[in-house]
């Protein structure tokens, strides 16, 4: 029997504001444990939250990208329930009146576009790190308090890599509102993730399973594969999936039960009296909306349309904004879009994938990748050096127009100098020039290549091509 | 000045003292201290007092005075309820679960009160968590009420009523949720002010019910009520709750006479069990009052009968949920020898908390459960916007309204903690106040045979605290007895 996968995901995100969601310590990731608190932070007694509008701003920024409707009043409730990572006991959430609700992401996986529909999304407090110890647990709240933005879907995707290719999806469109730092390394995103099977065929969707807080993407893909096998293995050989939480160990590659659904917990709901209402009035949001950024999509269709490259190559760049700023970048000093996207598309991604590197902190900046697209375009440099630049300037950052100057690297074109050389070397081989003459054409490969290297790279390959083809065909010597 | 003279003073009366150099702010925090050391340890009124450091506060504040400045309160002590917060002090709650904990800031009414100058003298004893109506529910000691040393002090601002009436404090700072400062005000004969929800901020103020509670001045004359609470109010930004609404000068705009106002008589405030003796010093202030130019009217606030269900219900709610952070893991008590977290919460929440706030945690708790959530929680909340709309309804046709404060005077020590339900029906007046978050007064309005203090309550709506400190101040000038120090 085949097996149709449901698979809904709630992803946390946090925002990148300066302070916390409810107090003014800062937002920092690596501090010393427990430098960035405060009364609010560590739920001392007396001490009350106050709302931190920025993040407010944010997370509809994030529902407008999405088409989600924003909601004038909406609030905050508290949920409850007993863990080390909580200062207060209860976590500062929305409940039933999200800041947003509905959206749509669509992701696309190389087999068609797909449609995934937002539930809501809202805004929390992150809660403290935990960490072990031989002999006890030590709490860092440093990261108490963060915003956390909560974006639910559907059920909609339908198979693991479907689930991949929607967070990086919704990871594009999170850098392109500039909402968070997206670092999955520093836990700025982190996914709960339901996933149920049923018999094809059958309607109703099948009983569920939880996955809590996966970390990597990856880790997502891997655990539901394993999740949806599992499930589909417990069904066919006649048994019947628990409704439960199970936790995915990477490393051991499965997943194992953590709590049943007669173990979950009452979280205890109630409007969080110590604040207001959010209450945002239509001109706020429309203002907002007035001001969201490029959407990825839109971004692509405007490159190709006013920098004329290639679909391909503008849906890569865009795939990752931080790709398609410095292209923009690079393209405009540069006066030559095409050659930058050429160099984008080649050896920056080749390097870029080889080193593992962030585009944003790479040492070759925008305006040097620019100037040595124009020393190639005057001709002053050949590619060959051109690319053992760019491995330079990638490594190790610089100007190259200095490394030109101070290495006098400046490819010769002078057709005196040039032709010299080219009569040295069909001088010093004669066998070549013989085979040449009797018709062996790649010959002239041989020769340029000698000629190359008598000028130490430095001579212009087409013009050492031209002159020998003239001076092999003239029949001279 | 002797010492019995500045401890019986008013904060206007040693404010003036100060100002012609009668006396020192130093010679009343030493007067008071000696006070406190000598008699204390029979009324109970304090759990803490930091001589050294109020001490020099005095020194600070005297000599701010010579230098011609000094806030409004320059140089006066005040003590303040167990459950705010001031930097480098205790704050207990009156709770084994705060053992060790020193506050690591000032809530915004301390700070307020600092900034013009204030002195903090010590720390008063309160029910735990102030849940209760008598002090008996704290961990540390009883307290007496001065009046009559058998009987309660009432509650939970107990501590704070005994050493403003009992001459150990010139002033203090209480705290009400559903009557804390109204009613241990009416029973040792003192006046409280339970200014409107909003008014001051809640900043530093550990929360037992966040949607009712309120800071409030606790004082031995409605003017003395009038100027702290306009230092008290105000917006602040670290309380969301608070509200931004102008300040009066209520001092300032204190009268004798009572022209022009209008004051409703509840119908619904007859209760069965109401102590003949309270009843009949009530319907004096009411006639009183006529005397005075008011213009009296019967008005009607129907849902006050479940005014007492709906307030268990928010109240233990909120508390299940505000008292959940005292786990062990940052401050306060924490047990040893834990197997692992949920151990270490059940331990320490076990041995920290008393009977009484055990018992109110497990009714929010359950009123808050899944299942139950709909029939407690979400009724208690509908009841209490009808409540709110009685009032609104009643202040529509007057200014201000007088009621008893409590059903009867102060009961013995000892005579309600085996009945917490009979405990709970003593706040049958002052619950609605908070409910509806409108301003509320107590105000000395006579005694009974047995010379037990008794008080009327004046209720406003949200925002006019100047409307009761009026009626409240007509009265007591009319009444002429004054301050008995
Ligand atoms: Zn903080």
């Amino acid at each position: 029997m085949n097996y149709r996968i449901s698979i809904g995901l709630e992803v946390h995100v946090q925002l990148q504001t300066r302070s916390k969601m409810f107090c003014g310590c800062a937002v920092a990731f690596g501090a010393a444990p427990n430098t960035h608190v405060c009364p609010v932070c560590l739920g001392y007694p007396g001490a009350m939250p106050a709302m931190n509008r920025e993040a407010v701003v944010l997370t509809v920024r994030t529902g407008l990208m999405i088409g989600s409707t924003i909601s004038t009043y909406s609030k905050f409730d508290r949920k409850s329930y007993f863990y080390p990572d909580m200062p207060k006991n209860y976590q500062i959430t929305q409940y039933d009146r999200p800041l947003c609700e509905n959206g749509t992401v669509v992701a696309d996986g190389g087999d068609g576009a797909k449609t995934v529909r937002i539930r809501r999304i809202h805004l929390e407090e992150d809660v403290a790190k935990n960490t072990h110890f031989a002999q006890a647990s030590g709490v860092d709240f440093n990261r108490a308090g963060v915003p956390l933005m909560e974006i639910v879907t559907q059920p909609d995707m339908t198979s693991p890599e479907d689930a991949f290719h929607f967070l990086l999806a919704l990871k594009q469109i999170l850098q392109y509102a500039d909402v968070s730092g997206c670092n999955l390394e520093e836990g700025n995103i982190r996914c709960d993730v339901n996933c149920s099977v049923r018999p094809e065929g059958q309607e109703e969707l099948g009983t569920k399973t939880e996955l809590k807080n996966l970390n990597t993407f990856k880790g997502v893909l891997h655990a539901l594969k394993y999740e949806s096998e599992r499930q589909m293995e417990v069904l066919r050989t006649g048994g019947r999936v628990a409704q439960e939480t199970r936790r995915w160990d990477a490393d051991a590659g499965e997943t194992y039960s953590m709590r049943s659904k007669e173990d979950a917990h009452d979280y205890r709901y109630f409007p969080e009296p110590d604040l207001m209402p959010v209450v945002l009035t239509e001109g706020e949001v429309d203002a907002w909306r007035a001001a969201l950024p490029e959407m990825p999509g839109d971004r692509r269709t405007r490159l190709v349309r006013d920098h004329g490259i290639p679909e391909y190559d503008a849906g890569v760049l865009v795939a990752d904004k931080a790709l398609a700023d410095y292209f923009e970048a690079a393209a405009k000093l540069a006066q030559n879009a095409k050659a930058v996207s050429n160099w984008m598309m080649t050896e920056m991604l080749r390097l870029l994938g080889e080193t593992e590197r962030d585009i944003r902190t790479v040492p070759i900046t925008p305006a040097a990748l620019a100037s040595l697209v124009k020393l190639v375009d005057a001709r002053t440099l050949n590619s060959n050096t051109a690319k053992e630049i760019f491995a330079e300037l990638f490594a190790t950052g610089g100007d190259p127009d200095a490394m030109v100057k101070q290495r006098g690297l400046a490819q010769v074109s002078d057709r005196g100098a040039i032709g010299a050389l080219v009569d040295a070397a069909m001088a010093e081989n004669p066998g070549p020039v013989a085979d040449f003459r009797g018709g062996k054409v790649a010959a002239a490969k041989f020769l340029v290549g000698q000629v190359m290297k008598k000028s130490k790279g430095k001579a212009d390959p087409q013009l050492v091509a031209k002159l020998l083809e003239e001076k092999l065909a003239g029949g001279g010597m | 000045m002797t010492a019995a003279e500045l401890n019986a003073l008013t904060v206007h009366d040693a404010l003036a003292r100060l100002d012609n150099g009668d006396c020192t702010s130093v010679d009343l925090v030493d007067a008071l201290a000696a006070e406190i050391q000598t008699r204390d340890g029979d009324l109970g009124a304090f759990v803490s007092v930091d001589v050294d450091t109020a001490r020099a506060e005095a020194e600070a504040a005297d000599r701010a005075r010579a230098a011609g400045k000094g806030g409004r309160l320059c140089g006066i002590p005040i003590a303040v309820k167990d459950v705010l917060n001031v930097r480098g002090q205790p704050c207990t709650c009156a709770s084994r679960i705060l053992d060790g904990y020193v506050a690591p800031y000032d809530a915004t009414a301390i700070a307020r009160l600092r900034a013009e100058g204030a002195v903090f003298l010590g720390r008063t004893n309160m029910d735990e968590f102030a849940m209760g109506g008598s002090t008996e529910n704290s961990a540390l000691h009883v307290t007496r009420n001065p009046r009559n040393r058998a009987y309660v002090p009432g509650g939970s601002s107990g501590g704070s009523a005994a050493a403003v009436a009992g001459g150990l404090a010139l002033c203090a700072l209480g705290t009400d949720t559903g009557g804390s400062i109204r009613q241990p005000a009416a029973f040792c004969g003192c006046v409280g002010l339970k200014p409107s929800y909003g008014r001051v901020s809640r900043y530093g103020l550990t929360a037992f019910a966040s949607s009712l509670d309120q800071i409030g001045p606790m004082t031995r004359t409605v003017r003395d009520a009038a100027l702290l609470q306009e230092i008290l109010s105000g917006v602040d930004p670290l309380d969301a709750t608070s509200v931004a609404a102008p300040v009066p000068p209520y001092a300032a705009q204190l009268t004798t006479d009572l022209r022009g106002v209008t004051l409703g008589v509840p119908a619904e405030y007859g209760v069965e069990g109401l102590d003949a003796g309270v009843d009949k010093a009530v319907r004096e202030a009411i006639a009183r009052c006529r005397a005075l130019g008011a213009r009296v009217v019967e008005v009607s606030l129907p849902h006050t009968a479940y005014a007492i269900a709906t307030y268990y219900i928010v109240a233990t709610a909120e508390a299940s949920a505000n008292l959940a952070r005292f786990d062990g893991v940052r401050y306060g008590k924490r047990c040893a020898d834990a197997q692992d977290p949920l151990d270490l919460y059940k331990r320490t929440r076990a041995a920290g908390f008393g009977p009484e706030v055990k018992r109110r945690i497990i009714l929010g708790t359950y009123v808050l459960s899944s299942g139950y959530h709909h029939a407690y929680y979400l009724k208690a909340q509908k009841v209490r916007t009808l409540i709110r709309r009685d009032f609104e309804q009643a202040f529509a046709v007057c200014d201000a309204l007088l009621t008893p404060c409590t059903p009867t005077p102060a009961f013995r020590i000892g005579e309600k903690t085996q009945d917490p339900l009979q405990m709970y029906l003593g706040d049958i007046f002052t619950v609605t106040a908070n409910l509806a978050g409108i301003a509320g007064l107590s105000v000395p309005c006579g005694a009974t045979p047995e010379g037990l203090p008794i008080g009327l309550q004046i209720l406003g709506p949200a925002m006019k605290e100047e409307n009761v400190l009026r009626v409240g101040h007509a009265n007591e000038t009319a009444r002429g007895e004054g301050w008995i120090g």
